[in-house]
């Protein structure tokens, strides 16, 4: 598992709840909200299928580090399983 | 409808789900019934928030999104045009707040410049607040329109689809009703209402979520400041750890075992409506009608109240559910034409059967005059030579289906937006958290599930 692995896992469950939007061109340094049309109940969505789809558990106190594509891979990386998925 | 989309959401989170219905057919204030083999809507005038795909922040989107239903599903068709209907003049509207706004210039143009003003309050006001500012709508319109017709011809529209206060609403409900009609605007799936309720319950199915009909809700058991059961109708006892109510802010009161059961009498809302439904085997377009919704007041002032007759003939609604804009020149195979006004529901609660039934098809006459003296002009021989049906709902028959006490379909005048209640783990959406329609509803059911459930903090 690596930054980019993650980036793009995001990125796939954006594009499961929001299939209306464009992701080609999502900035990774930048916010989410900013680029995209999402707001605090999609962030829901995309913790509740990190949960489903990869066994990850986010606290709610940490939802603001799944702010930005990079931050989302800084935050997440430890908490995937080191050997590769 | 509000219930259905809570039930979905939960449902997509893994939790176990019931969803428990009284009446036979789902759906609540947004639902359907048939008639010597004929089906009637009812609630559904048109599905109001319409957007296109891609608008941002757009309550429907958000719907679709969140539900992950495609928007194709409900298959919405657009509305052609409608109007608001006052002595002297009346006002065009359609899915586009450019033409409104020209509109109202060309008629009002002393008033462009408040109108503008409200444009720009309304954009800066948080209205989906769950702690809004209690702030009269009748107010604001006065100091930035002061025109009272203006102020009138909107707030006809707004009441009727969706105010529980009479002659007033709050600020805060104000502003997400004209978003709803006048930003966005009408849409309406060919099939009507059962079209969305078929698609909510063909997700719930596919989640696994369980769906019970003629099932009511005897008693919510309340210990220690939380709900710890339900009591069925018949008997059964459900346990669980979160309860969620679309049923009304009084009505849930007067279930639950901590409460009286006459609980909160003075918070029943009290604008009821009746319904004409008049079925031909024309389309209204063939008898010069357009419309998709007509608004109409024929007095100087717009009054919004419970009325002292039986009905209020001097404002309306009247729609055309034929009027939509459905992909290749489809429509119903019926002409329908459905006329509403305020009633008074003590009134209908105290007759006897049979002066019922004859001030039921007195009222109708009455009803039905009016919407011809409003509407264009039609030869009225050939019209009632191809009305093939008609019925008629009263306040009566809204309790009596749908359980709302004073049949108030907009509920309690006092919203309560967080969706709390005296029970830490009884949680309320639907018409008295107050957002309203079937894209508020559904919306109401998503928000408070939400907030309360999935993301208690």
């Amino acid at each position: 598992m690596d930054n980019e692995k993650i980036k793009q896992i995001v990125l796939d469950i954006i594009a499961e709840i929001a299939p209306d939007e464009d992701l080609s061109d999502v900035k990774p340094d930048q916010r989410l909200r900013d680029q995209l049309d999402l707001d605090s109940m999609d962030f829901l969505d995309i913790v509740m299928e990190l949960r489903k789809q990869h066994g990850i558990e986010v606290p709610e106190d940490d939802y603001m580090k799944l702010e930005s594509l990079d931050s989302c891979a800084e935050y997440l990386l430890p908490k995937f399983p080191q050997q590769a998925v | 409808m509000a219930g259905m989309a809570a039930a979905i959401r939960l449902a997509l989170f893994d939790r176990k789900v019931l969803l428990l219905e009284r009446h036979n057919v789902p759906g609540g204030l947004n639902s359907y019934y048939a008639q010597a083999g004929r089906r009637f809507d009812v609630g559904l005038h048109a599905v109001t928030n319409y957007a296109p795909p891609r608008a941002r922040g757009a309550p429907l989107n958000k719907i679709f999104r969140q539900l992950r239903i495609g928007r194709e599903e409900f298959a919405l068709s657009e509305q052609k045009g409608s109007r608001i209907v006052f002595p002297g003049f009346d006002l065009s509207f359609a899915n586009d707040l450019e033409s409104f706004r020209a509109e109202i210039e060309s008629v009002f143009p002393q008033c462009i410049d408040g109108f503008d003003r409200l444009l720009a309050i309304m954009d800066d006001f948080d209205s989906l607040s769950s702690h809004p500012p209690d702030l009269s709508a009748r107010q604001v319109l006065r100091e930035t329109l002061a025109e009272p017709a203006l102020e009138d011809a909107l707030m006809c529209p707004l009441c009727y689809y969706g105010s529980a206060r009479e002659n007033d609403m709050e600020f805060a409900q104000f502003v997400i009703m004209f978003n709803a009609l006048f930003r966005e605007g009408f849409g309406r799936p060919l099939e009507g209402v059962r079209r969305v309720i078929r698609v909510l319950r063909n997700k719930y199915r596919s989640l696994g979520g369980e769906r019970r009909l003629k099932t009511g809700v005897k008693r919510i058991v309340a210990r220690d400041g939380k709900a710890t059961s339900l009591e069925l109708d018949d008997g059964q006892v459900i346990e669980a750890t979160h309860v969620v109510s679309t049923i009304g802010w009084v009505e849930t009161q007067r279930l639950c075992s901590d409460r009286e059961q006459d609980a909160g009498k003075e918070e029943i809302g009290r604008l009821s409506f009746v319904e004409t439904i008049t079925v031909t085997d024309l389309q209204p377009a063939d008898l010069g009608w357009e419309d998709t919704i007509v608004f109409f007041n024929t007095e100087e002032s717009f009054v919004y109240e419970r009325p002292e007759d039986l009905v209020d003939l001097r404002s309306g609604v009247i729609c055309f559910p034929n009027n939509y804009l459905y992909p290749d020149g489809e429509n119903l195979d019926e002409g329908f034409f459905r006329v509403t006004a305020l009633a008074d529901f003590n009134g209908w609660a105290s007759l006897d059967e049979s002066i019922y039934k004859e001030e039921k098809a007195k009222w109708f006459e009455r009803l039905h005059k009016v919407s011809m003296q409003v509407l264009p002009e039609t030869d009225e021989a050939r019209l009632n030579r191809h009305v093939i049906a008609t019925d008629m709902f009263t306040p009566r028959t809204i309790q009596h289906f749908t359980g709302k006490l004073g049949g108030a379909v907009y509920g309690a005048p006092d919203k309560r937006r967080d969706g709390a209640t005296h029970l830490s783990n009884l949680h309320l959406c639907g018409t008295d958290q107050g957002f309203l329609g079937i894209v508020g509803a559904m919306l109401s059911g998503i928000s408070i599930v939400n907030q309360r459930i999935l993301s208690p903090s």
